[in-house]
């Protein structure tokens, strides 16, 4: 869990946070609510989850309200990672 | 109590008079949308009305009542004088939705010059465009997003001063300005600059289907129809707490989030927040929001939340729901029917219109997923796509047209009044939509009638998403295209070549996508990219996006006697 939550992490500030932005983003910063991630770039971010971990998120599971923090995404990995797993 | 005035009596010998009488608006006199939408309402004695409760997503809260509107614009429009930004002058505002953007616009609108919101996600790549070709004389910007206007500055050489709102001087460059309002000793006397009904007022930017994006050219004779259909559309009354979602970066955040509301006199409540639909219901429940305009993509990812949410939240102060930006489904709108007990009213117009043209009217049954009837004094057909004749058969699609004239019809394309030209046929506007109309006059909206793509109710120029993929270094080639999408109705599609010595994989894609979202915006960026060995060209080698246009909307694509046979 904290490997997925430093990764993710680390990818949203390098690739999403504005340069020069200053702000600390925690496992608990809003990101959508905030701004920092919008509904449309809520695809790339989707994309790099699922590329990284070789997971599935389906639709109906990527919403707003479970990509609003760092630590929701790595709960939502953790659970489609589990899922992968038990479909082998 | 008698009932309103019901649609058909409204459209009897209607005149926008109306609306001009009840602004106190001679013609021939100077009219002011900033001084209109302030000093006008402290005078009708609502000096201490609320005119904005503000909230952004942490929970700060700030009010500002109509006597703050008047003397804090005044405070803008005196720094402004200072800085030297003449009558006529363009002053970007770029910023997310705090109070300073709100107040900064009627600010810039009172000394006379012309406001250009511009939305604050933006990238370098897309602020640089619609400030090259406004000749931007000022931008006014909050500190998270300066990274931008430095990194784009030194080409600007007209842009004479960048204006930070949330910055100490200490820590900005030289050539930079702090000022913040609020902080800022008030100016409670200023002279207003006497703009007349065909004064430039806001220049908003939008996507056509070839070239950068056009500057849409409003006029201050614009409030007349924004205050009425604000009035009568969305159903304002003195009493109403008022939410606009739309950002001020487009048309719809200062028509009828700012100038409607704040020229009827309203309270108007802003959240300065991404989506979150349990702090969205929170927000409603908290203010007593009784008037909320939104938009279908918003809709339907309420949708998506589900209804237990909403039942978590008293909602009932809401009595009347719009929307606008696509065409609303007829799902959206039995969906509010049940968990609103309200239908939303699907409004029709577009950043050339200025206001609402074609809507649900109050009162008038909403037929779900119709676009509505036009709004008095508005004449709307549909045109026949040959001839540009009206036409005369019920059910039968055509182009969208309407009889120019009204208030807040853009005067022009900034610098492009060739472009302007080419949108009238036969002595028609045409809106570049396809509808039909039914037995009983309502409008059905059928599409797009060009290649530009509508998502989640914004338009982007597929030409702007294609010039800043070919700055991508492995692509040769591109096409964006529309793609359908059950929230966002469409969203961008790239189809791409690659350099030779490139090769087609997951980084590649998402590279190009996150490459499109910095330098242009999140919505510009495709959320798809198909690597395809060729593009489907003409004779002449022109990219022909309708072929693969149809091709994801699995319609049939029609004569390809023009398409080279490789």
């Amino acid at each position: 869990m904290d490997e997925i939550t430093t990764a993710v992490r680390d990818y949203i500030i390098r690739e999403y946070l504005p340069e020069g932005d200053d702000r600390q983003i925690t496992e608990k910063t809003p990101l959508i609510s905030s701004g920092i991630v919008d509904s449309f770039s809520m695809v790339s971010l989707l994309r790099f989850l699922e590329k990284k971990y070789s997971i599935h998120i389906p639709d109906e599971a990527a919403t707003p309200e479970a990509f609003d923090t760092v630590e929701r995404i790595a709960t939502l990995v953790q659970r489609f990672q589990k899922a992968e797993v038990g479909s082998v | 109590m008698s009932a309103p005035p019901s649609y058909e009596q409204l459209s009897a010998n209607f005149s926008w008079s109306v609306a001009e009488r009840q602004l106190g608006y001679r013609p021939g006199a100077p009219i002011n949308i900033g001084w209109m939408c302030s000093d006008r309402i402290c005078q009708l004695g609502m000096s201490r009305k609320l005119a904005l409760l503000w909230e952004d997503y942490q929970g700060n809260q700030k009010r500002f009542t109509y006597d703050d509107l008047r003397t804090l614009s005044n405070t803008v429009a005196h720094f402004l004088t200072l800085q030297e930004i003449l009558p006529g002058e363009r002053v970007c505002l770029f910023m997310d939705r705090v109070p300073d953007l709100y107040i900064g616009f009627l600010g810039i609108l009172k000394m006379g010059a012309v406001a250009q919101p511009l939305f604050s996600a933006f990238g370098d790549e897309s602020l640089f465009v619609r400030l090259a070709d406004a000749k931007t004389s000022a931008i006014i910007t909050q500190k998270k997003h300066l990274y931008k206007v430095r990194k784009i500055r030194s080409q600007l050489p007209d842009l004479r001063h960048v204006v930070v709102v949330d910055a100490d001087q200490a820590s900005l460059q030289p050539d930079e300005i702090a000022f913040q309002m609020e902080k800022t000793p008030r100016i409670e006397f200023f002279a207003v600059y006497p703009t007349t009904a065909e004064s430039p007022s806001v220049l908003h930017y939008t996507s056509g289907t070839t070239g950068l994006p056009k500057g849409a050219q409003h006029v201050h004779y614009s409030i007349v129809s924004q205050y009425l259909t604000a009035k009568w559309v969305l159903d304002l009354r003195p009493d109403d707490i008022y939410w606009c979602n739309a950002d001020p970066g487009w048309v719809t955040g200062t028509s009828y989030g700012i100038i409607g509301p704040w020229a009827n006199g309203v309270t108007q409540a802003v959240l300065d927040s991404g989506f979150n639909a349990g702090h969205w219901y929170e927000f409603i429940e908290k203010y007593r929001v009784t008037v909320w305009y939104s938009a279908p993509t918003a809709i339907r990812l309420l949708m998506k939340e589900g209804a237990e949410i909403v039942r978590k939240h008293d909602v009932s102060s809401l009595r009347h729901l719009a929307s606008v930006g696509e065409p609303l489904n007829h799902e959206a709108v039995l969906w509010s029917e049940e968990v609103f007990g309200k239908p939303f009213h699907d409004t029709f117009w577009q950043t050339e219109t200025g206001c609402i043209v074609i809507t649900n009217f109050p009162g008038m049954p909403v037929k779900p997923g119709s676009m509505g009837k036009p709004f008095p004094g508005i004449i709307a057909t549909v045109l026949d796509p040959k001839t540009y004749e009206p036409v005369d058969h019920p059910g039968v699609a055509g182009l969208i047209a309407l009889r120019p004239g009204w208030p807040s019809q853009i005067r022009g394309y900034w610098n492009n009044q060739a472009g302007f030209q080419a949108r009238f046929k036969n002595g028609w506007y045409l809106c570049g939509d396809r509808a039909s109309i039914d037995p009983d006059g309502y409008f059905w909206f059928m599409g797009r009638d060009d290649d530009v793509i509508n998502t989640g109710g914004h338009l982007v120029g597929p030409f702007e998403v294609e010039s800043a993929l070919l700055g991508c270094p492995a692509v040769a080639e591109s096409a964006a295209v529309a793609k359908p999408d059950p929230i966002n109705m469409e969203v961008v599609k790239a189809y791409v070549t690659l350099k030779r010595g490139f090769q087609a994989s997951d980084d590649l894609e998402l590279e190009i996508m996150n490459h499109i979202r910095k330098r242009l915006s999140p919505l510009a960026m495709p959320q798809e990219i198909e690597f395809v060995d060729a593009l489907p060209k003409t004779r002449s080698g022109k990219i022909v996006r309708r072929v693969l246009r149809c091709k994801e909307f699995h319609e049939p694509v029609g004569d390809l006697s023009t398409i080279m046979d490789d």
